[in-house]
């Protein structure tokens, strides 16, 4: 069987992998990288445990083929943070407690950057409707949706104070 | 399970020579219906043909007389063009009800129409927009309505070798606009149990001049029912029009019982769309 | 154990720090039960059944074992045969023989999903091939799925070998039936045949998944010297080796199970599935196995809780006083007996204070997968048809449904169902805070209506281990060994702060694999923070009585005469009287006082006390299409006292949207040959974030005075009343009784349209 080489850019890192034609980007972090902060809770883009931003757009990495990555960009939940200091959003999370169990946790996050990037004043039903496809079993979402209005009540506080 | 070949040509030219070469081959666009179809082991293509990096397949160009949208151009991406937003804010819409904002970065409208579901959310729009496609080929290119691509559950008109590369909307004519909603158990990342697109002309005097209404999943392939743009056209949009255009609705649809909904359900419900859209359509086209 | 020691005011115990794992979590760093890879691990493939019934003639192996890099294949005859014991398991029990069979089939394939053969390679792909080139001979027999169809007398046997219930003279056997529970007081007949109002209905319940979002996935190596180390998730690491080490006949301290992350369970993962499999594959090959699920496999061959049939007729006096309840409730099980259709009839009538009732359950076997305990195991389907009823009731009566529950509610004193007598219970006092709630009395919008409902969990004590160990520099160790799963660590945390004096910072919390300290039952039945919490704080204070020896040594005094007060020693007499040493002080000199500071114990407490909870449900129906919108929702729960609130409140708020989940929209869906038809979360429809408005909570605190700090469970309460409230709420929009779940928009709009 033939692999693939990919260079991509990883969380601003060239990464290289080899890869099978029919393997997904998903695969490619978790068992070829060793990044096992993307979760796998579908495999059908139904859940969003695998939401990474592929040049600049959220994605669900099991719905990416891992040989689409050659020469893009991919961010994951590890380059959230930068370095030891956590990112507002899950300063955020923490601090209203919106994870219980934390498996859909990364993926949240990092499709609430998202959003927050391109909408920094949503509402309540924007935010829902944004993270309708990040399925959370824990929390009936509240305390999440309280998380991500607050991060992005801070974060504009910090543009205006920038 | 034996692992396909991976390729991502540059022209449409390359694109279908590669998928002639090779019966088992598939085109990817967003990915979102084929790779979910290769991981569950529904489908086994011998070979994937991404179209992505084919120069001009991920623009929209705005022409004389129509919008033209290449095959690769995820659904998120059709909100960025103000131009179409204006005139088909209900091809939009549809396109942007698919899965959750993760899967519209990748979905295509193109990808949406060539899976063939009859519950495809943008298909019922583009049908009543009265879109078509050009299929690339590898004896050249033809334009088809797209109504005539899906033939049947998962099956599509498109021959060997051939793969929508561009769907092309026309100018939408004055006093004229569109709408599509659909019916689902939850407010998203459901499959539509029905849909309804409609494209409303409306003149000065809010007389209706043309219309074309389009069912989704109440039949094998979606449906464009010409009797229920024809119970609108000449009418004032009044009460006893809306009842035979719902009339003419519920007698073409053909629906199955499924997991999603029940044939009565969705005979009665393709109706009650079809008014709201309607309603929705004119409103944006400036009628009352 | 006493009146709580609390007194009235908490310096740790009621705040909202953050989790002990939290960074972990919100980085991507915590590794989960997927997440977890061994040196040269080898990756396992499981084939199963595509039909709900049939015997498995031979099962062909050879081409698989032909595909390079395949290492070992198993099928049901590489399981060692087994006693048919009971293995307990917390929530739930069962026979490990049911567990062995439910885990590989032997000889006869009882569901979609079964597994019949597992094969373990040097990759994934590998395996997976190999696995599709098993061949399978097998004879399709008959299936049976729905209740009622299996309940008949005349239905096909599940499977060979059932042993069913003695329904008593006179009566057919029923061939799937294996329980009959009756449960009666009084005079139920005669009572209703004198009441002066009596309600009836039947009510329909499909089986609903626990939808955790973690799929399950175990690793396990079989060492030469026949010591197996499982590396897996799940809600109780010590049970899980119980169980495996049951299945494979070996004894309990040959396997060593790691636990890792996990990724909800809410019931479904106080079983196994997977670790046999890994491990049996991993005795064949020599090297670590990973055996992982899809979400489809997860969805045809775990969980889901049973689905339920149920006929309840309530008869009340003039003046709402209910006084006759007649219930028959049939649950199923999967293809294995046992089931929660008891805790279903235990929980049918423990609200009310009621003479006369006349309970039947049954348990009915189908071709499913043996069912597994989800929150509240059996209380939600029984809940939906009772509170329903007792609404329909108040509606007949002109009453307040509120009131009508005050007028029936049970009283702390009072004996419960299961002969138990209820302490400080607070249902009164959360269904005074719900008609007192905002909410109750807020105007409704167009084609909007309201429905209340009550529930309960009679919730579980039960073993538990903790230790509490001090480093030098007075950081303080606490070693559990309950899965955290919704911030245990935190309460954990919190109650030994509380109870040392130390601030919650100093605290670390670790949860402890089965070779690192003594058993724990599962992280359920609401069981965690009452009795670990005991167990971390009976630690501690065994802590602080070493700590009271060690500064009596420093002093020179008597230990009875050092007090701990506030984080402190004091001494009480002689010179060194009016002295304090901190902890960390004690804890700088241990070396030289006598050695390490640490405890460790075991606790059983069983003074945990049932929990309830009143909800308020607002709906909005869209009358043309059917949809229902929950546009406003409201929980009220006894809490006994919340440990880290916002925890609490998550529970609260995460139940009760499983519940309206439940109500709305889940359920399994089986094709006519037998096969699931929405195995995955597009059709099988969870809850998203935009179905939901924000979940107010109100949360009672009457505390329980058998827990140190006035802990009751409150993990499994607030899925029992949402089924009711919401389909109350929809019948009285709809104008119909909307008695059969879920309640999808197409029975809306069949109801609407004279369906």
């Amino acid at each position: 069987m033939s692999r693939i080489h990919v260079t991509t850019t990883v969380n601003g890192d060239e990464r290289e992998y080899l890869c099978s034609p029919g393997q997904t980007l998903l695969d490619a972090l978790r068992d070829e990288l060793g990044m096992t902060g993307s979760k796998e809770g579908c495999g059908s883009g139904d859940c969003g445990a695998c939401t990474v931003v592929l040049d600049g757009e959220m994605v669900c990495s099991c719905l990416v083929l891992a040989a689409e990555a050659e020469g893009r960009r991919v961010d994951t939940i590890e380059g959230v943070s930068e370095g030891s200091e956590l990112h507002p959003i899950q300063q955020k999370f923490l601090e209203n407690a919106a994870l219980q169990c934390g498996f859909c946790t990364p993926g949240f996050i990092v499709a609430s950057k998202a959003l927050l990037e391109k909408n920094p004043n949503p509402t309540e039903t924007e935010v829902r409707y944004w993270l309708a496809g990040n399925l959370c079993r824990c929390t009936g979402y509240d305390k999440i949706v309280r998380a991500v209005m607050d991060a992005a009540a801070e974060l504009r506080q910090e543009r205006t104070a920038a | 399970m034996p692992s396909p070949a991976y390729h991502a040509p540059d022209t449409v030219k390359e694109a279908t020579d590669l998928l002639a070469a090779n019966k088992g081959a598939k085109p990817l666009a967003g990915g979102t219906d084929l790779i979910v179809q290769m991981q569950s082991g529904r489908m086994a293509p011998a070979a994937i043909v991404d179209l992505k990096r084919i120069a001009g397949l991920k623009e929209i160009r705005e022409e004389a007389d129509h919008f033209a949208i290449g095959a690769a151009v995820p659904c998120t991406s059709l909100k960025n063009n103000a131009a179409l937003v204006a005139e088909w804010p209900g091809v939009v819409e549809a396109a942007n009800l698919i899965g959750s904002v993760q899967v519209r970065n990748r979905a295509t409208m193109a990808g949406n129409l060539c899976n063939a579901s009859p519950a495809a959310d943008s298909v019922p729009a583009l049908v009543a927009a009265g879109a078509s496609v050009v299929v690339a080929g590898p004896s050249g290119e033809r334009e088809v309505p797209v109504e005539q691509i899906p033939t049947g559950p998962g099956k599509t008109s498109l021959g060997d070798g051939e793969f929508v590369s561009e769907i092309r909307i026309p100018r939408k004519a004055k006093g004229g606009s569109d709408a599509y909603l659909r019916s689902i158990p939850r407010t998203e990342m459901d499959i539509a149990v029905v849909g309804a697109g409609a494209q409303v002309v409306v003149d000065d005097s809010g007389t209706c001049t043309a219309a074309r209404i389009a069912i989704g999943a109440a039949a094998p392939t979606v449906l464009l029912v010409e009797d229920a743009g024809k119970a609108l056209v000449g009418s004032k949009l009044d009460d006893a029009a809306f009842a035979k255009m719902m009339e003419a609705v519920s007698a073409a649809c053909n629906p199955i019982d499924d997991k999603r909904g029940t044939v009565a359900y969705r005979k009665a419900t393709a109706g009650v769309l079809a008014k709201r859209v309607v309603e929705i359509a004119r409103q944006r086209a400036g009628g009352n | 154990m006493n009146a709580p020691e609390a007194k009235g005011s908490f310096k740790f115990v009621g705040s909202r720090p953050i989790r002990p794992d939290g960074v972990e979590k919100v980085t991507g760093k915590a590794v989960f039960g997927t997440d977890y890879k061994a040196a040269n691990m080898l990756h396992g493939a499981i084939v199963r059944s595509p039909h709900p019934h049939a015997r498995i003639k031979s099962i062909d192996t050879s081409k698989a074992e032909a595909v390079p890099g395949v290492k070992a294949v198993v099928t049901g005859a590489d399981f060692p045969s087994i006693e048919d014991i009971i293995v307990r398991t917390g929530e739930s029990s069962g026979s490990a023989l049911d567990m062995s069979t439910n885990i590989m089939a032997k000889g006869e394939a009882l569901y979609d999903g079964h597994a019949v053969a597992a094969v373990a390679a040097v990759t994934k792909q590998a395996a997976l091939e190999a696995a599709r080139l098993i061949a399978v001979d097998y004879e399709v027999l008959p299936h049976v799925i729905d209740i009622n169809d299996a309940f008949a007398a005349e239905a096909p046997k599940v499977k060979e070998g059932i042993q069913a219930a003695d329904l008593g003279e006179g009566q057919a056997t029923r061939p799937n039936v294996t329980m009959k529970f009756p449960m009666a007081k009084g005079d139920a007949a005669a009572a209703m045949a004198s009441a002066a109002h009596v309600v009836s209905g039947h009510y329909s319940l499909k089986p609903v998944h626990q939808g955790y979002i973690e799929p399950h996935a175990a690793v396990a190596t079989w060492k030469a010297d026949g010591k197996v180390d499982v590396w897996c998730s799940s809600q109780g690491q010590f049970d899980v080796r119980g169980l495996t080490a049951s299945v494979l006949h070996i004894d309990v301290g040959n396997v060593r199970v790691m636990p890792l992350e996990i990724g909800g369970g809410f019931g479904g993962k106080t079983t196994i599935y997977l670790e046999p499999v890994a491990a049996l594959l991993s005795k064949k090959s020599g090297r670590p196995v990973r055996v992982a699920m899809t979400r489809e496999e997860v969805f045809r061959a775990t969980g889901p809780a049973p689905g339920g049939e149920i006929d309840v007729k309530l008869g009340a006096d003039a003046d709402g006083k209910i006084v006759a309840a007649e219930i028959d409730l049939k649950y199923s099980s999967g293809a294995f007996s046992g089931g929660d259709v008891w805790a279903g009839a235990a929980h049918s009538i423990n609200h009310y204070a009621i003479e006369n009732y006349a309970v039947t359950g049954w348990n009915v076997l189908c071709n499913m997968p043996k069912h597994a305990a989800y929150r509240a195991p059996g209380a939600p389907q029984i809940n939906f048809a009772v509170e329903c009823a007792v609404n329909d009731l108040a509606e007949k009566l002109g009453m307040d449904p509120i009131e009508m529950r005050l007028k029936n509610a049970v009283l702390p004193g009072a004996t419960g169902p299961m002969g138990n007598t209820l302490g400080e219970i607070g249902l009164v006092e959360c269904l005074e805070a719900a008609k007192a709630h905002p909410h109750y009395s807020a105007p409704l919008g167009a084609n909007q209506a309201r429905g209340v409902a009550c529930g309960s969990w009679m919730n579980y004590g039960g073993p538990s281990t903790a230790a509490v160990a001090l480093a030098d520099d007075g950081s303080v160790l606490v070693t559990e060994g309950n899965p955290d799963i919704g911030g245990s660590r935190a309460s954990m945390a919190l109650m030994a702060a509380e109870t040392l004096g130390v601030p919650y910072e100093k605290v670390s919390v670790t949860i402890a694999d089965t070779g690192s300290i003594g058993y724990s039952m599962v992280t359920g039945g609401s069981r965690t923070t009452y009795a670990t919490g005991i167990a971390v704080i009976e630690a501690a204070k065994g802590v602080i009585n070493i700590m009271r020896e060690r500064a009596a040594k420093m002093w020179e005094c008597d230990a009875g005469d050092v007090e701990w007060d506030d984080g402190k020693a004091v001494c009480k007499t002689g010179d060194n009287a009016g002295k304090t040493l901190t902890l960390a002080e004690i804890a700088a000199k241990a070396g030289a006082t006598g050695g390490p500071i640490a405890f460790e114990n075991g606790v059983n407490p069983l003074q945990h006390l049932p929990g309830y909870g009143a909800h308020i449900c607002d709906v909005e129906v869209d009358k043309e299409t059917g949809n229902v919108s929950v546009v406003r929702y409201t929980v009220v729960q006894d809490v006994g006292k919340a440990i880290h609130p916002a925890y609490v409140e998550g529970q609260m708020q995460g139940g009760a949207v499983q519940g309206i989940g439940w109500a709305l929209n889940e359920a399994y869906i089986y094709n006519k040959d037998g096969r699931l038809d929405n195995a995955g979360f597009l059709d099988y429809r969870i809850p998203v974030a935009s179905d939901m408005p924000m979940i107010d909570t109100v949360m009672v605190e009457k505390a329980n005075p058998g827990h140190p700090y006035g802990v009751k469970g409150v993990g499994e309460v607030p899925i029992v009343p949402p089924l009711a409230a919401v389909g109350s709420a929809v019948s009285k929009a709809v104008g119909k009784p909307m008695r059969s779940l879920p309640i999808s928009p197409d029975k809306v709009h069949a109801a609407l349209n004279g369906g």
